[in-house]
């Protein structure tokens, strides 16, 4: 639902990014509602991943103002959920999906104290990935869609309003790629969460998409969808020639050449 | 040849070794084999899923100068040999968070430190026990007092990862996600890297500079491939560190040869064959 009364779930405010001194992006003015699911694109090196930094609180914004949910954006905000890029390059064969999952809730708690609710939080957040028959296994013998579902489930189970993920369809098969982003639409549907993802093909998403963030030129915008999905406007930001198809079904489809 | 001397010492059955386990002098290795045992299947988790075994390999070998010079200077090994264990593990820390940047900077110290090392021996001449102690370990030379310290360390590590046991555990797994809930990633790199190497000053008094990879990473390596969770690699690695010391330490009383080398081959012998069961 994308209610006036609500705060927009990120709206940023002339802000910029700066890296090591260098502006990777400046005068980034916009809300995305609430409710929504959101595809952030743009050019390799365009400061997607930056974007999703700075939302997160790891990369304060070199000037202007960054809100998410309502409230400026902070490190350790428990109403974000985030999955990061390569999820599981650093997690070896040593944890099995299930204490990953866990570790989601309880992994910013110090001591050994346990609270009565961990197990069914962890119960909850695997069933809404369809992952409970696999959460046993060590994460290294999971396929990627099932090493996708869990590091979702991770981010779920702290139950984020907002959940951030950065190209969660890397390395997956068409077949995979589809079930993710399908669970990431039921998602915003049964937890009421905005999804907000960094991708470098907006494709998969089209059938599910309620707005665009695209970094052109330098600088951030948000267009709903309808708008942003022009012909013109993708080929100026991939530098290659876009075609925009409309379907039987209502689907858009974009596609080089 | 008639008259050659022969090269093997004497090696042999000892009869009595059921009344020399008896002797204070066994108390205080069996004491000490055991703290050190239960310190490494401890940290022995967090070595493994942080990829730490070579800054754990690096931290021995970064000791040795440690315990060299302060013989060198008439201090106690003991302590030269953790200033220099926790000065490494700083040194380290500082140089990246994961293992892989580490690897080059931690290899070139552990190649500086070992050359400072030899040097500091080769100039204390009359301390090649020292020397070789520290290379090899000695179980047997353990004194009252290195056990209160070893006790005293043990229960450290355990009250420390005991508060940061969860935290430690998602930075090591998934620093990224750690970071954005504002854990302190650097500070817990930092914090286990000094709790290794509070437990290396342990293992290399037990078996050595060289041999303590087999005491702080064959363990929870071992336990790691029968489970992957984390308390019962902690326990497991523990008990596999134990059956070492102990069985080590009896075998090497029943034959009088140096106990390194049994623990060591026990270690490596439970390591092979869970590595071929569990293939």
């Amino acid at each position: 639902m994308i209610g006036t009364d609500r705060p927009a779930a990120v709206a940023l405010r002339g802000a910029a990014a700066e890296l090591g001194g260098r502006t990777i992006w400046s005068h980034g003015s916009f809300e995305v509602p609430t409710g929504g699911m959101v595809c952030v694109i743009g050019p390799n090196g365009s400061g997607k991943t930056t974007l999703l930094r700075m939302l997160l609180g790891m990369v304060p914004p070199s000037s202007g103002e960054v809100d998410v949910l309502g409230a400026p954006a902070r490190q350790g905000n428990p109403r974000i959920g985030y999955v990061p890029q390569r999820f599981g390059d650093t997690v070896g064969s040593a944890i099995t999906g299930r204490d990953l999952v866990r570790l989601g809730h309880t992994g910013t708690r110090w001591g050994l104290g346990r609270s009565v609710d961990d197990e069914s939080r962890v119960d909850a957040a695997l069933d809404a990935v369809a992952g409970s028959e696999f959460a046993a296994q060590r994460l290294s013998t999971l396929s990627g869609g099932q090493q996708q579902r869990i590091a979702i489930a991770q981010a779920l189970v702290g139950d984020p309003e907002l959940l951030l993920l950065d190209e969660p369809l890397a390395n997956l098969d068409l077949r995979n790629q589809r079930e993710i982003v399908d669970l990431l639409a039921e998602l915003r549907v049964t937890r009421g969460v905005t999804v907000v993802v960094v991708v470098h093909d907006l494709n998969p998403f089209l059938p599910h998409l309620s707005g665009v963030v695209y970094l052109l030129d330098g600088h951030p915008h948000y267009g709903p969808i309808g708008e942003v999905v022009d012909e013109e406007l993708l080929t100026h930001l991939y530098g290659t020639q876009v075609r925009v198809v409309r379907t039987a079904q209502g689907d858009l489809f974009t596609g080089s050449g | 040849m008639l008259g050659a001397t022969p090269l093997l010492a004497d090696v042999g059955y000892q009869s009595n070794w059921v009344s020399i386990l008896g002797e204070p002098f066994m108390r205080n290795a069996f004491i000490g084999g055991v703290l050190v045992a239960l310190a490494g299947g401890l940290i022995g988790y967090f070595v493994v899923i942080r990829e730490g075994e070579f800054a754990a390999h690096a931290l021995g070998h970064i000791g040795f100068p440690g315990a060299t010079g302060a013989v060198l200077l008439g201090l106690s090994p003991t302590l030269g040999l953790a200033v220099f264990c926790i000065g490494g593990a700083l040194v380290i820390g500082a140089l990246g968070q994961r293992a892989r940047e580490q690897a080059v900077a931690t290899g070139t110290i552990l190649a500086f430190a070992t050359g400072l090392g030899v040097l500091f021996a080769s100039l204390a001449s009359r301390s090649t026990s020292t020397l070789t102690n520290v290379l090899f370990g000695n179980l047997l030379a353990i004194s009252a007092g290195q056990i209160a310290v070893f006790a005293g360390v043990t229960v450290l590590i355990a009250a420390v990862l005991a508060v940061v046991a969860r935290p430690l555990t998602l930075a090591s797994v998934n620093p990224e996600v750690a970071a954005a809930k504002g854990l302190p990633v650097r500070a817990l790199s930092i914090c286990f890297l000094v709790l290794m190497a509070l437990a290396t000053t342990m293992a290399v008094q037990v078996v050595g500079t060289l041999l303590l990879f087999a005491l702080l990473v064959t363990p929870p390596a071992t336990a790691l491939r029968l489970t992957a969770r984390p308390a019962r690699v902690c326990g497991l690695a523990t008990a596999i560190g134990l059956v070492s010391v102990v069985a080590g330490l009896v075998i090497s009383v029943m034959f009088n040869l140096p106990p390194s080398f049994f623990i060591v081959s026990i270690a490596t012998l439970i390591w092979a064959i869970t590595t071929a069961v569990t293939r």
